[in-house]
């Protein structure tokens, strides 16, 4: 060291004092693309001491029911920004028709998250859970598809309706996923 | 670079206060660097910046949360008891190496 500053020790600021932020997460999609979102930005924000809920509806509840989120799928169909990684041709979309290509679709998808340390999602479910993460499940879809308490994972608190959300959400930020 | 003091020795730390030089490092260090950010190291904390170092050491990069509960075999549960609130970066900070990097 050339130039030395000596200075009184600097502290990072990890924002111990209690801030009232928090931050609620609607996850309306279960394609295995759509379900990330909501899953790393809320991951992220307990990581940052930030009081964090997601809201499961429609297909989203099939991230947290025990049936359905070990398997869910991806398709490009409709997608029309689908590439194939580090290529600039698009994908046709009537291929991602054919029998047999979600499952491949998905396959790769899934290769890809797991190749960046990213945890399949029952695994990543459980981790925003043990992070103190808040999880709810929906009533009118839970109603709609015939879900109870016991079809959801660990960690899902309950099911609550659309009105219960917004009081919860009171003073939070809502992201729509 | 600033240079800072810590438990006696000089170490390069970037503004925020991070060291910058993982060589630089002490267990020492360690114990007072968790002082700062009000933790008293148990035997637990230890094996968490162990495993911080090596893993650093070994990869390059910092490792994530995921990674020390998947690798390190500390739970996510356990880690946010450790350290409270921002445990990725307060590991990080205690570890000596730099804040990581990976969205998960």
């Amino acid at each position: 060291m050339t130039s030395t500053q000596e200075a009184a020790v600097v502290v990072p600021d990890f924002g111990d004092e209690d801030t009232d932020r928090k931050i609620c997460f609607i996850a309306s999609k279960g394609t295995l693309d759509m379900v990330y979102p909501s899953l790393v930005m809320a991951n992220a924000a307990l990581g940052e001491g930030v009081e964090t809920h997601i809201f499961f509806t429609f297909w989203g509840m099939d991230i947290i029911n025990k049936e359905t989120q070990e398997d869910l799928q991806f398709t490009w169909l409709g997608n029309t920004a689908m590439h194939p990684p580090g290529k600039k041709m698009h994908m046709p979309q009537g291929l991602a028709g054919l029998p047999g290509m979600t499952g491949i679709a998905t396959k790769m998808m899934k290769k890809q998250i797991s190749d960046l340390e990213v945890p399949e999602v029952p695994e990543f479910v459980q981790m925003i859970s043990d992070a103190g993460g808040h999880l709810w499940a929906c009533k009118m879809s839970a109603d709609m598809m015939g879900l109870t308490d016991d079809d959801f994972v660990e960690g899902v608190e309950g099911i609550i309706t659309a009105t219960d959300f917004i009081e919860l959400s009171e003073g939070g930020q809502v992201i729509f996923t | 670079m600033p240079v800072a003091t810590f438990a006696g020795n000089d170490v390069t730390v970037d503004t925020e206060g991070f060291m910058t030089e993982y060589k630089e490092w002490n267990e020492d260090i360690g114990s007072f660097l968790a002082s700062q950010i009000g933790i008293e190291l148990t035997d637990r904390h230890w094996e968490v910046i162990r495993f911080m170092r090596d893993d650093y050491a070994d990869q390059g990069t910092s490792p994530t949360l995921r990674r020390v509960s998947a690798v390190g075999g500390v739970p996510t549960k356990e880690l946010f008891t450790l350290f409270p609130k921002k445990p990725a970066k307060k590991m990080a900070y205690v570890a000596g190496v730099p804040k990581p990097q990976g969205c998960v």
